[in-house]
């Protein structure tokens, strides 16, 4: 009796059909996720492509250096997953915990940047399902005597058409509050595995849970490396600050 | 792999001590043993359940709609009731009948019986599709209960997003959740079909249905998102409009685009009407060489026209769009493209008549459903011909024309399929015979209030009767009043089959294992199949449609009457 019994479920002959069933059943659903975010992906690029002064004016308002960091937590945390893999076939359980530990801890960092900068978009009045958007006194970088003015001016005096601001903003949130939401998901999985093998539940032999997990948290992952470029480096910066 | 070779080993003693002989039905009589079941086929019964208090009201709102088209004027309700009237009608038998249906329930139910497993790859995914979807019809109808959508189902912006004071957020949520609930069903029939098959049973040798079910799940995974994304960028843009701070995604007053809408919607609108029709044709294989007691003519054209239909479904969706204002290349290269369809339909409906010529014909109640489909999704394929040909559609566009085209795709063909399925399949789900001459009666029926009510469409969209409009002019009456009366055939056929079903219940002499004489995997198990389907593993060792050899897929004799 090996200890791939308890691992297998009923209704499968053995455990390399269950494992292949899980796996095959994870890159189904990624496929469903490309689409899904491909849909607004297109969406995205019809506007860009039409809008370009727009485009590049708006993104240029967000804060690249956040996301910057964002886009290093990310990309660690792909890789501590992937090690944990390698930890949870080996029935490491101390490192499969610290590394699952330092995975959730990485994406909840991403989280709280992005929340910090979802407040600091709020109050430059940019998000636009807010009565502030466009109204509250900013600097604007262009102009030389270090008056603040409001989005509404600065972008009346450029030529730029505020509705259109707008409709940039509203991809910005849909987009990244998309994917956030694919985060928090994210997280919950990788604590339950967590807990799982805290509670010495993930033995060698069940090491594939780990191993779907990691799956999913590589496509939101990719997923943020095609947002990061779309939104923030859609327009010049003025500079890198918080 | 050396511990999987091992494993193996093991595989045969399993559970030995579990209630593998009593049926699906007996394993657990509390209803909590149903609302919490993993089994493919519980699951399948509670699809079955749902979709048909489903249809009744999709089917009743029809009655309403043709009831008002009595009179130029509109019979019985003002204009804005009617606009919630068909939109409810459309919302409820798409997106609460057509799509789930037979994945729902036949897909369930015995695809894993038909290619030899116990169950789903993911029985726990399985109930939390019936529920989820449970979830999104709820949102559905109570948008439709406390208000109605007056949008039409295609829901397009701005009409939906900006001025249209009805229930758009609520009813596009619910459609939106149906959605997850599908590409959980499609992931689960491919991901079984894929791993689960049983010894012997190779992809050559696979029932049509399966093949059909592949592809209806493939669309499902990969068109579903789309939709969902679209929904929930209208959804964003209806809420910004209610909130007074208008975002205008899809709104042409706000720089947005509202062909982009429709690029989005179409693109899973459209290949869902393959969701819908794809399973009723692999359905329709099965009869017809059940009901012919012939091999399948073409096994392998058949199965990859399948396929092929899921991928050139993807390639037509801008087909709807021709009048909308997109490019005049585009609409070439649409109508182009749409053509092609024709290709793997033309290629099922020929191999189809093949199989028929010189078989054994008999005409059970199954038989005239898939004869039934034959005839009205030919009819119902070839006037799609003149839609998408550009210059006819400029003049049938929007018209009766449509109404008539689809409902003979969707109504004709994919009812019918899954009537078929039903009757086709009764005996196997419950284990008992319904009456076979009013079976049969009932199916002739259907065909007829079918024709009856569709046929006088066509003549309404090319006189120039545009669809979705409460009013026409009075020459248009007597060939609206025949459509209804058709609407009256079909409302008593099925009030007919509901009765003779649920009637088999208390009166149907007990089916055996294989009633029909077929020869696929499911009619080696019990009628009804035990909870783990088969005893044990079955050997598969020829294709499903032995027909000229008399032989099931384990190498039994299929036909012992």
């Amino acid at each position: 009796m090996s200890a791939n019994e308890g691992a297998l479920k009923h209704h499968f002959e053995d455990i390399e059909q269950q494992r292949g069933a899980e796996r095959l059943g994870m890159w189904m659903f990624l496929a469903t996720e490309v689409l899904f975010f491909g849909g607004v992906f297109l969406a995205y690029t019809v506007y860009r492509i039409w809008y370009p002064k727009e485009w590049a004016a708006a993104s240029g308002q967000l804060n690249v250096l956040v996301a910057g960091i964002n886009t290093v937590l990310l990309l660690t945390s792909s890789l501590t997953i992937t090690f944990a893999i390698r930890a949870a076939q080996l029935g490491n359980r101390k490192a499969l915990m610290n590394l699952l530990a330092i995975t959730g801890i990485l994406g909840a960092g991403f989280m709280c940047f992005k929340a910090y900068e979802y407040n600091q978009d709020y109050e430059e009045g940019l998000v636009p399902f807010c009565k502030n958007f466009g109204k509250e006194l900013v600097h604007d970088p262009d102009d030389h005597s270090k008056a603040l003015s409001t989005f509404n001016d600065q972008w009346e005096k450029k030529g730029i058409a505020p509705q259109r601001i707008r409709l940039f903003m509203t991809f910005y949130f849909i987009m990244t509050g998309i994917h956030g939401l694919h985060i928090i998901i994210g997280i919950g999985a990788i604590f339950y595995l967590w807990y799982r093998a805290y509670m010495g539940w993930i033995t060698a032999d069940r090491y594939v849970g780990v191993e779907v997990t990691s799956l999913y948290w590589h496509l939101v992952d990719a997923i943020w490396l095609f947002l990061m470029p779309l939104l923030y480096l859609a327009g010049p910066h003025h500079g890198l600050h918080f | 792999m050396s511990t999987a070779t091992k494993h193996e080993a093991h595989a045969s003693n399993e559970h030995p001590a579990h209630s593998a002989h009593v049926s699906y039905l007996k394993d657990g009589w509390s209803i909590w043993s149903w609302l919490f079941t993993v089994d493919h086929k519980r699951i399948g019964i509670m699809y079955l359940v749902m979709l048909t208090i489903f249809f009744g009201v999709g089917g009743a709102l029809a009655g309403l709609v043709r009831t008002n088209l009595l009179s130029p004027t509109g019979l019985i309700m003002d204009n804005d009731t009617y606009n919630k009237t068909f939109t409810a009608h459309g919302v409820v038998m798409l997106f609460l009948f057509l799509i789930p249906s037979i994945p729902g329930v036949m897909g369930n139910f015995f695809v894993p019986i038909m290619i030899g497993a116990k169950d789903m790859a993911f029985p726990k995914l399985n109930i939390a599709s019936w529920y989820v979807w449970m979830v999104g019809a709820s949102f559905a109808v109570f948008a439709l209960l406390t208000g109605g959508i007056d949008t039409g189902w295609t829901l397009y912006p701005p009409y939906s997003s900006r001025s249209s004071h009805s229930n758009v957020v609520p009813g596009v949520f619910g459609v939106f959740i149906t959605g997850f609930s599908g590409i959980m069903t499609g992931l689960n029939i491919i991901v079984t079909m894929h791993r689960m098959r049983a010894p012997g049973m190779t992809w050559g040798r696979l029932p049509l249905f399966c093949w059909a079910m592949y592809a209806t799940s493939l669309i499902q995974l990969l068109a579903t998102p789309v939709l969902a994304i679209a929904l929930t960028l209208l959804m964003v843009e209806t809420g910004s409009n209610a909130l007074g701070m208008p975002i205008g995604i899809f709104d042409p007053a706000l720089d947005g685009d509202p062909l982009l809408f429709q690029h989005l919607f179409w693109f899973y609108s459209h290949p869902a009407v393959y969701i819908m029709i794809l399973p009723a044709m692999g359905m329709v294989s099965e009869l017809l060489t059940c009901f012919s007691r012939k091999n399948i003519f073409g096994y392998t054209a058949v199965a990859w026209s399948s396929v092929g239909i899921a991928i050139v479904g993807f390639l037509v969706w801008a087909h709807h769009m021709f009048v909308a204002g997109i490019s005049y290349y585009a609409a070439l290269l649409f109508s182009l493209l749409s053509m092609f369809v024709a290709v793997p339909s033309a290629i099922k409906i020929f191999n189809w008549t093949a199989t028929l010529y010189r078989g054994a014909i008999s005409f059970q109640a199954p038989m005239i459903f898939a004869l039934g489909f034959l005839v009205l999704f030919t009819v119902g394929g070839l006037t799609g011909i003149p839609l998408a040909t550009l210059g006819s559609d400029l003049h049938l566009h929007d018209t009766y024309f449509v109404v008539a085209h689809f409902h003979f795709v969707m109504v004709g063909g994919m009812v019918l399929g899954y009537l078929g399925a039903l009757h086709y399949w009764w005996p196997k789900m419950f284990g008992v015979m319904y009456s076979d001459f009013w079976s049969r009666i009932g199916a002739i029926m259907i065909c007829v209030g079918y024709v009856t009510t569709f046929t006088p469409q066509f003549w309404l969209g090319y006189h120039g009767m545009p669809r979705r409009y409460p009013n026409y002019p009075a020459e248009f009456q007597y060939l609206n009043v025949l459509s209804t009366a058709g609407y009256s055939i079909q409302a008593a056929a099925f009030l007919l089959i509901h009765t003779y079903l649920i009637a088999s219940f208390f009166t149907g002499k007990k089916a055996g294992p294989n009633p029909w004489g077929a020869t696929g995997l499911e009619w080696v198990a019990e009628s009804p199949p035990i909870t783990h389907n088969f005893e044990a593993t079955p050997k598969v060792v020829c294709g499903p449609y032995e027909y000229s050899l008399n032989m099931t897929q384990t190498g039994e004799k299929a036909d012992v009457r």
